[in-house]
């Protein structure tokens, strides 16, 4: 049930989380120097590539008249091929997200959704088109990709959405079109289940994946000590132990052979795999971004 | 130290102590249990699970935590049960009857209040249990002793003051006692006194016996002792402990007659000596005025030793017939005066023209009879202000006119002419001797020697007062001294020559000791002998804590009773203080020349208590205390344990709590002192004096600020925030106004204090004393702040004080008052009184006081309580009762208006009565 009051507080708390995310990722989005990233070839677009010869079977309208005016042959002017390309973002709102172990350190929800939205930001500034794999607290939903400035403005509401109520949410592969760019945000400390199958899904949509595991660094270096009952931040898991300084490494090894899985499912699908921690400013993670982004296309 | 305490602990719940059984029990708990799991939100928990722990016992709790937590819940059950330390008089109640004997001597003077404070636990103890108690001073004349119930005794304790003397003969108190057993307390000064055996023995087959010791830091002063151009100080100690440095001050009148520290010395006892001697080389000036010597800070009467003529050295000045000068030296006729005379007086000599100018203390004339008018004038009015003019007969004294003799003023007796010859080869009779002194003379006591021969003297005309003028005659009545009293001084005439002419009298012993008699030499070698036959009279006394008090109504006291005294130390009919005959002034002191301090020797049987044993000292607040100190510690090591506290944290936290603990560093403490300069003279401060006591000076602080508040508001002064004065360390130039609140226990102050004070009162600073017990300021009642207020005040340059007189400025400077409450109503405040000498204003109803502001303001009302007001401007204390309180209050602090007015103008309001006349005089 959903009353107008509570309605407007949320709309109120999310007037009040906007503007601060959208802020934040335009600030964030501002350190990438960004050039018209053309394709380097001709192609579908706006600037001029070259002028070649004419072959047969070029559609006379296609024929610039004024450069072949100027010499005997005639050429055909070509422009750069600027193709704008669909990345598709997915931020991990689920509880487990929703932590940060010191109070200097923002939550990694936070830095995955600035993180998320900075790049949206950039590549919207590059003429691509952004979607998001989940439009706000429907999970079914999808918001389509699509370019210009007013994507942002619809992005950033989706993404400041509610928290799913779940500890581990699924990875969401909905709206991923054939042939494009995924971005996955999380934590990817759930069950590697879900995380299989959406990757197998977008292997399967011949998508590249980008996986960025956010961790906060408590959840990197396990510096705990003693007798410890560690609970979930949904609450549905707990574990108790007595000599928490002893599970450490145990600790380490399991987080390291995740990374590992990530790192292989990424390759899968020609894409790779990052790990970003909340205690490292967050430009450092948008460049790796921006450059996993370009560089995929070589 | 004498003995150590025998030092207990004790419980007042001690039941309570059973539960430390129950320690070893929570130590087994403690280990069984592992400390408390903490809960942590993690999202990696998903990687966690199925991580079993590889050993399940590890982490116990730790044997250093267990241990800590044992302490702190041992500590915390020894807090609870209530540990008081030595409860010496609560662990054995006794029965029967209880004699409490008191050592009330000058050596328990020093720490007399915690004496008194013992003595009243002890009587409220045996109340409490139903003992008869009877209680005695041992330094009073015996008395049986009597049982009565401990509360008429304690009713009685104020009045037990310590005597200024020693326990004599102990043994003169085994009658006293009462019969059947009873227990003994006795409150001892530790020193040993003769026939104290025999007491204690006595005492010990009565019941057991108790003695309680005080202080072993005592020292006392001997009588100073002029000898080879220096004074030397003894001190003395009973009790040979380490070295010690003591400071020795002399103290005398400087000649505006305020007392000042005229010279210090410092008595090194060295380590398990008793005795130490110090020098004090002081030029003849001021060491005539030295009148005491005190060991600086103590309060007792064995601190004190009095100075009386033996130090003095007179100006005698020889004035013979300046023809003289050819003749032989033994016919001199000053010869022998000169070798009598020398050792000890400062002489003179020269013509009477020549030796008045220097102010002689004694001027001797031999055999001189022409004086010139100028010369009889002049030695006139000198012996008139109180010189001795010592006159002897000779050849030409025989010869002179004596119609011209008759008339001379300088003569006591009017001489015959001629001289009288006897047991020469020409005359009758044999040489004559000399009579007993009579009573009435100042040499009465001295022994004749055998072979005294006069031969020839000048002779007196009878009349009526040569009898009573006669102070020495021969054995056949003939006068051969006489003198005569003149203004305050007096003119004595040997009848005989200075010289060996005459008579033998100059070479014998008895011309030095009757030189001596008449104080004209100072060389008391055989003390009885001078003082033999004479009574003294007491001029002023010391009390027990060495405070000089007047002699009231002492009887006089005989010569040969105080050579006693002053060999044996004095006693209850000789208490140590000045005695005085006409010529001759004697100090006794509290130690006699023959007594050594000895520390008391108690016999086996007798138990010894230290003194501090009387106060027990609870020890549940520092149990409780260490428990929470280690709950504390605890709390932060489990914190470690489990992870919560960041590594490096413990230390920082006790790095903090060890500097907030620590003491402030005293670097800059000059800074301090100008901050301090600067704050004081940024405007007008009023200070206080700081007691000690936290409470009382939070109160003068207060009651200055509603005082400051209240002159901000009524008046043109704006007084900054006040000031604590530390008396000893701060300058008090800066502060026009001082408020000494007294307490019961106010320490006596240092001499270079006192100096300070006097010149910050003789600088027109003003002290407004206040004992705040509503107490008359002194007159007549003694409250223990009052008494306190006089053994400060005694140091100070105080002027003469009357009771606040009805026209007194302090009454109209600024508001018009009759009165002047605080908290209290009523007590008389008392000022400098007025000059005997002022007179009724012509149409004014005041007298003209212009001059003398009064340095201070004494009294009781305990103003500052009445003043105080808390950082909101509230009144601190409630005043009287209801609306009359409030009115109360109002008065208190207009009376602080017209003080501070006061202060700062002086007697401006008095000099208004001049207005009419000054505007006469301009014509308007």
């Amino acid at each position: 049930m959903r009353s107008v009051s509570s309605l407007r507080a949320r709309a109120e708390g999310l007037g009040a989380v906007l503007p601060p995310l959208l802020a934040d990722a335009e600030h964030l989005a501002a350190t990438v120097i960004l050039g018209e990233h053309g394709r380097r070839r001709a192609g579908m677009g706006d600037d001029f590539w070259q002028y070649r010869p004419a072959h047969a079977g070029d559609a006379a309208h296609s024929i610039d008249w004024r450069r072949s005016a100027r010499s005997d042959a005639h050429f055909v002017r070509e422009l750069e091929w600027q193709a704008a390309q669909s990345v598709t973002l997915w931020v991990d709102q689920g509880q487990s997200m929703h932590f940060a172990s010191a109070k200097g350190l923002p939550e990694k929800v936070d830095r995955a959704r600035l993180l998320g939205l900075a790049l949206a930001l950039v590549l919207l500034r590059g003429g691509e088109r952004v979607g998001l794999a989940h439009a706000g607290d429907d999970p079914g939903a999808a918001i389509a990709p699509r370019s210009g400035r007013s994507q942002a403005q619809v992005l950033a509401q989706a993404l400041a959405g509610r928290a799913a109520p779940d500890d581990y949410a699924p990875p969401l592969t909905a709206g991923v079109e054939a042939r494009s760019l995924v971005v996955l945000l999380s934590d990817f400390l759930g069950d590697i289940g879900p995380i299989l199958r959406a990757m197998a899904d977008i292997a399967n949509r011949g998508a590249r994946a980008l996986l960025v595991q956010v961790l906060d660094p408590a959840e990197r270096d396990f510096p705990y000590q003693g007798r410890v009952i560690f609970r979930s931040i949904g609450g549905g898991l707990a574990h108790e132990t007595r000599q928490a300084g002893d599970l450490r490494a145990r600790y380490r090894q399991r987080l390291g052979e995740r990374q590992d899985e990530l790192t292989r499912l990424a390759g899968h699908s020609g894409g790779r795999f990052h790990l970003l921690t909340t205690g490292a400013p967050a430009t450092e993670g948008l460049q790796w971004l921006y450059r996993a982004v370009q560089g995929g296309r070589g | 130290m004498t003995g150590l305490l025998p030092v207990g602990l004790g419980f007042d719940a001690p039941l309570l102590l059973l539960t430390l059984l129950a320690l070893p029990i929570l130590w087994w708990l403690l280990r069984a249990i592992p400390p408390a799991p903490v809960l942590r939100r993690f999202p990696g928990v998903a990687l966690l699970i199925g991580l079993d722990d590889r050993d399940t016992t590890s982490d116990r709790t730790p044997w250093w935590l267990l241990v800590l937590r044992i302490l702190a819940v041992g500590a915390a059950i020894i807090g609870f049960a209530g540990p008081v330390l030595a409860p010496a008089q609560a662990d054995r109640p006794g029965s029967g009857p209880l004699v409490i004997l008191v050592d009330g001597t000058w050596a328990a003077a020093a720490d007399w209040t915690a004496r008194s404070a013992y003595l009243s636990d002890l009587l409220a103890q045996a109340q409490r249990l139903g003992r008869p108690v009877a209680l005695a001073n041992l330094a009073d004349t015996p008395e049986p002793l009597i049982f009565q119930s401990a509360d008429t005794w304690a009713g009685r304790l104020a009045a037990l003051q310590p005597r200024a003397w020693a326990r004599a003969r102990d043994a003169d108190w085994l009658p006293a006692l009462p019969e059947g057993r009873f227990e003994t307390r006795w409150l001892s000064d530790g020193l040993d006194a003769p026939g104290t055996s025999d007491l204690t023995a006595a005492l010990l087959a009565r019941g057991p016996v108790t003695v309680t010791l005080g202080r072993a830091n005592l020292v006392a002063l001997r009588t100073p002792v002029f000898a080879d151009g220096a004074i030397t100080v003894g001190a003395e100690r009973p009790f040979a402990g380490p070295a010690a440095d003591v400071q020795v001050v002399a103290l005398g009148p400087d000649p505006s007659g305020v007392e000042r520290d005229l010279g210090r010395a410092v008595l090194a006892f060295g380590k398990g000596a008793t005795r130490a001697e110090a020098r004090i080389d002081l030029p003849p000036e001021l060491r005539n005025r030295i009148q005491r010597f005190e060991l600086d800070g103590a309060a007792h009467a064995g601190a004190v030793a009095l100075t009386d003529d033996s130090l003095k050295r007179r100006k005698v000045a020889l004035v013979s017939d300046a023809a003289d000068k050819e003749g032989l030296q033994l016919l001199s006729p000053l010869h022998y005066l000169r070798k009598a005379l020398e050792p000890d007086a400062v002489l003179i000599e020269g013509g009477v023209g020549d030796v008045l100018p220097a102010r002689p203390d004694v001027i001797v004339l031999a055999d001189v009879a022409q004086l010139t008018e100028t010369e009889t004038k002049g030695l006139a009015d000198w012996v008139g202000r109180g010189g001795l003019l010592l006159r002897f007969a000779g050849p030409r004294l025989a010869a002179a006119d004596p119609v011209r003799l008759a008339d001379d003023p300088l003569m006591p007796v009017r001489l015959r002419g001629g001289g009288k010859s006897v047991g020469g080869a020409m005359s009758w009779g044999a040489p004559k001797t000399l009579a007993a002194f009579p009573e009435s003379s100042p040499f009465h006591g001295l022994v004749l020697p055998e072979d005294l021969q006069v031969k020839t003297q000048v002779l007196a005309e009878p009349d009526a007062a040569l009898t009573a003028n006669t102070v020495a005659a021969l054995d056949d009545g003939t006068p051969l001294v006489t003198r005569k009293a003149l203004g305050q001084g007096q003119v004595v005439l040997f009848h005989v020559t200075a010289n060996a002419d005459w008579s033998n009298l100059p070479l014998s012993g008895l011309f030095v000791q009757m030189l001596e008699r008449l104080s004209i030499s100072t060389r008391s070698q055989d003390q009885a002998a001078i003082l033999a036959g004479q009574t003294f009279v007491p001029r002023r006394v010391l009390d027990g804590f060495g405070q000089m008090q007047g002699a009231g109504n002492l009887a006089g006291v005989a010569g040969a009773a105080l050579a006693a005294t002053l060999q044996a130390g004095p006693v209850a009919a000789v208490p140590p203080g000045i005695y005085a005959t006409a010529e001759r002034t004697v100090a006794v002191n509290a130690l006699g020349a023959g007594q050594v301090l000895s520390p008391m020797a108690w016999p086996a049987g007798v138990t010894i208590e230290g003194f501090a044993a009387a106060k027990p000292q609870d020890l549940k607040g520092a149990f409780l205390v260490a428990a929470l100190l280690l709950a504390l510690l605890d709390i932060l090591a489990a914190l470690r344990l489990s992870g919560r506290l960041a590594r490096g944290a413990p230390a920082a936290l006790a790095l903090g709590l060890a500097l907030s603990l620590g003491p402030a560093p005293q670097a800059r403490a000059q800074d301090a002192a100008d901050q301090r300069a600067i704050q004081a003279t940024e405007g007008v401060v009023l200070a206080y004096v700081e007691t000690g006591d936290p409470a009382v000076d939070e109160i003068s602080k207060a009651g200055l600020t509603g005082l400051g508040d209240q002159l901000l508001a009524r008046t043109a002064v704006e007084p900054q925030a006040p000031m604590g004065v530390d008396l000893a360390r701060d300058e008090l130039a800066f502060f026009p106004f001082l408020y000494w609140p007294v307490t019961e226990d106010a320490a006596p102050l240092a001499a270079a204090t006192y100096e300070k004070l006097n010149r910050y009162l003789r600088n027109g600073g003003m002290i407004l004393f206040d004992t705040g017990d509503g107490d008359g300021s002194g007159m007549g009642g003694a409250s223990p702040r009052t008494q306190a207020l006089q053994r400060i005040a005694a140091g100070l340059d105080i002027p003469p004080l009357e009771p606040v007189p009805e026209d007194h400025v302090l009454t109209r400077s600024f508001y018009l008052l009759q009165d002047f409450p605080g908290r209290f109503v009523g007590a008389p405040v008392w000022v400098e009184a007025a000059p005997p000498d002022a007179a009724l204003e012509k149409g004014m109803p005041f007298r003209n006081l212009n001059d003398g502001v009064t340095p201070v303001v004494i009294g009781g009302n305990d103003w500052a309580s009445a003043w105080a007001v808390d950082d909101y401007g509230v009144p601190l204390l409630p005043v009287g009762r209801g609306g009359a309180g409030e009115r109360q209050r109002e008065y208190a602090y207009r009376f602080g208006v017209n003080l501070i007015m006061y202060v700062l103008t002086g007697n401006y309001k008095s000099d208004q009565v001049h207005v009419p006349a000054l505007l006469e005089r301009l014509g308007q």
